[in-house]
């Protein structure tokens, strides 16, 4: 079944129409509402009336993640704050969070794009959700449940954790659709089978994913375990949140909403945009937001874009499932961490130097996190309950900073690898 | 009064130990005593040396983390209750104690024991006050 049909069906040439009215409009709406972009799109002596076809959004500026830290929290709001119903944020990353405002249109989008996706899946409105993505100023828990609502589904917004009463509830009220992070479906998965319950037992018809970096290993295991197919869901808060592109049962590539977000893939050192197939960094326009329009979101993640017609009669384009990141990133149980922010936790204990290594591993379904840090002279000490107390020192400093417990552990000095100065700072061992 | 010993930074690592213990073995630095502390992940190799300086050194240019600080050496009677009448008066004194080590002394009948406590000045004076016999720095490096 598809959502909307005249949306996810539409020419080429109606649906590039749609893209450069609306492109201009968000254009118009930025520079003549949020000083920011007026300044922006000033320097860079671009103004909404030379924006005359799609091609011309590359002389648009770039936004960054920065752009974005610098206005908070209500810099990007393009209407009047009380036009704002509800505010979200990006997890845990350096600095100030970014704020992402919706008005009354934006929940709608987020709640239409959404129930394109979640039919995609399968949803209709005789299913129950179970919903563990967690609500609150997260995206993904309320971004499934308007898709949800707005379909008709009988949502269970029980957000994420207490994983008994999951597999309680999934069993008693007879959820037939999952969503959750991959890493939490397999313990999910774990904590049933210890329960008595078997997960393929269950009447399960469809999982929903996202938020984690996955392999197809890791998808066909969850399959197998629930014995019902997983579809992936990609969005970011900076954009909307869930919901930016979903995948259809044929499960190659997902679809993006292109009516609402225009996509780009460029070459990140260069700029250049590539050619369909090419990999690069994802770009994203809004086309619609009403509430914080964003014009050519650098959104860091790896992926190609793939314009051909599928099989299951959609049009809209593709993107390959995200496979890397142009920066740094790391998202470990689900959350963003950057090496910078272990860095900056470290500068904090006095005498430590900022050398260390982010080991990430995946021993059991949870990801894993260890840092270890070189100890100084300055820092060491003849009495073991110090050096104790430092090491859980530094893993509280680090929890401050990421959101996130870690096990730190103490090396020697100048034994971490250092390659011409700049030193191999993250062990990622987890295979995606 | 003062024995200088040198603690040094170990990963609980296989070879770690060998390696600190190879520099000196090369800067033919013998080891008068030893004590290994060691935690799940780390441990401190704590030495006494003839030429602590010249230890600490070596080991330094090799990169290990070194800290020098001062125990005190006590000559006890090897028999029985000769360590316990030690630390019956660093108890009366009201001494904490960080660690001790002790070893047998070629000396007949005697062993010494090493204190690491936090007052290294009110320790000397309790010990001295109560007649314990302690063995001057240069003693215990020509060991």
């Amino acid at each position: 079944m598809i959502w909307n049909e005249e949306m996810e069906c539409i020419s080429r040439d109606d649906l590039e129409e749609l893209q450069i009215r609306r492109l201009q409009d968000t254009v118009k709406r930025v520079y003549e509402n949020v000083p920011y972009y007026k300044r922006k799109l000033e320097e860079n002596n671009i103004y909404p009336e030379d924006i005359e076809s799609l091609e011309d959004i590359k002389e648009l500026p770039y936004t960054t993640k920065d752009d974005l830290r610098e206005v908070y929290p209500f810099g990007m709001f393009a209407t009047h704050r009380k036009d704002i119903i509800e505010v979200h944020t990006s997890s845990g990353t350096t600095g100030k969070p970014v704020v992402s405002g919706y008005t009354r249109e934006d929940i709608e989008i987020w709640s239409e794009v959404m129930a394109r996706g979640l039919t995609m899946m399968g949803v209709t409105e005789d299913d129950i959700i179970q919903n563990t993505h967690g609500y609150g100023l997260f995206t993904g828990g309320f971004g499934v449940h308007y898709g949800a609502q707005k379909i008709g589904a009988t949502v269970i917004p029980i957000s994420t954790g207490q994983t008994r009463r999951q597999i309680e509830i999934m069993k008693d009220f007879g959820t037939t659709v999952m969503i959750f992070t991959p890493s939490y479906g397999l313990y999910l998965s774990e904590v049933a089978e210890e329960e008595g319950h078997n997960p393929k037992k269950s009447q399960l018809k469809a999982i929903g994913f996202g938020a984690e970096m996955w392999t197809e290993e890791m998808r066909r295991e969850l399959e197998r375990r629930f014995n019902a197919p997983a579809f992936n869901i990609y969005g970011l808060t900076e954009i909307i949140g869930p919901g930016v592109a979903m995948e259809c049962p044929e499960k190659d590539g997902l679809h993006i909403f292109e009516d609402h977000f225009y996509p780009e893939i460029i070459n990140s050192k260069t700029g250049e945009t590539l050619p369909p197939g090419k990999r690069g960094e994802l770009v994203i326009t809004t086309l619609t937001r009403i509430g914080m329009p964003i014009i050519r979101f650098r959104t860091k993640d790896i992926t190609s874009i793939n314009y051909d017609e599928c099989s299951c009669g959609r049009t809209l384009a593709r993107i390959s499932r995200i496979t890397g990141r142009v920066d740094d990133m790391l998202k470990v149980r689900g959350v963003s961490v950057f090496p910078s922010q272990v860095e900056k936790a470290l500068l904090k204990v006095d005498g430590l130097q900022p050398h260390y290594q982010i080991i990430v591993t995946r021993p059991h379904l949870m990801d894993e996190m260890e840092v270890k840090v070189e100890t100084s002279p300055e820092i060491f000490s003849d009495d073991i309950g110090e050096m104790m107390e430092l090491q859980k020192k530094i893993e509280d400093y680090i929890r401050d900073e990421i959101g996130l417990r870690v096990k730190v552990t103490l090396v020697e000095p100048k034994t971490l690898p250092r390659s011409e100065g700049k030193a191999v700072r993250v062990i990622d061992k987890r295979k995606f | 009064m003062k024995v200088k010993q040198i603690s040094i930074f170990l990963e609980n690592k296989k070879g770690r130990l060998w390696k600190a213990l190879n520099i000196l073995r090369g800067a033919g630095i013998n080891i008068r005593a030893l004590y290994l502390a060691d935690t799940s992940e780390f441990g401190i190799l704590r030495l006494i040396v003839p030429d602590p300086e010249l230890a600490r050194k070596v080991l330094e240019e090799n990169d290990f983390a070194v800290k020098m600080n001062e125990v005190i050496a006590v000559e006890l009677e090897d028999k029985p209750g000769g360590l316990a009448s030690i630390l019956k008066i660093l108890k009366d004194s009201q001494i904490n104690l960080e660690y001790i080590y002790a070893f047998v002394h070629e000396k007949k009948d005697k062993a010494i024991l090493f204190l690491k406590a936090d007052d290294i000045d009110k320790t000397i004076k309790a010990l001295q006050d109560s007649n314990a016999k302690i063995l001057p720095a240069e003693e215990v490096y020509k060991l």
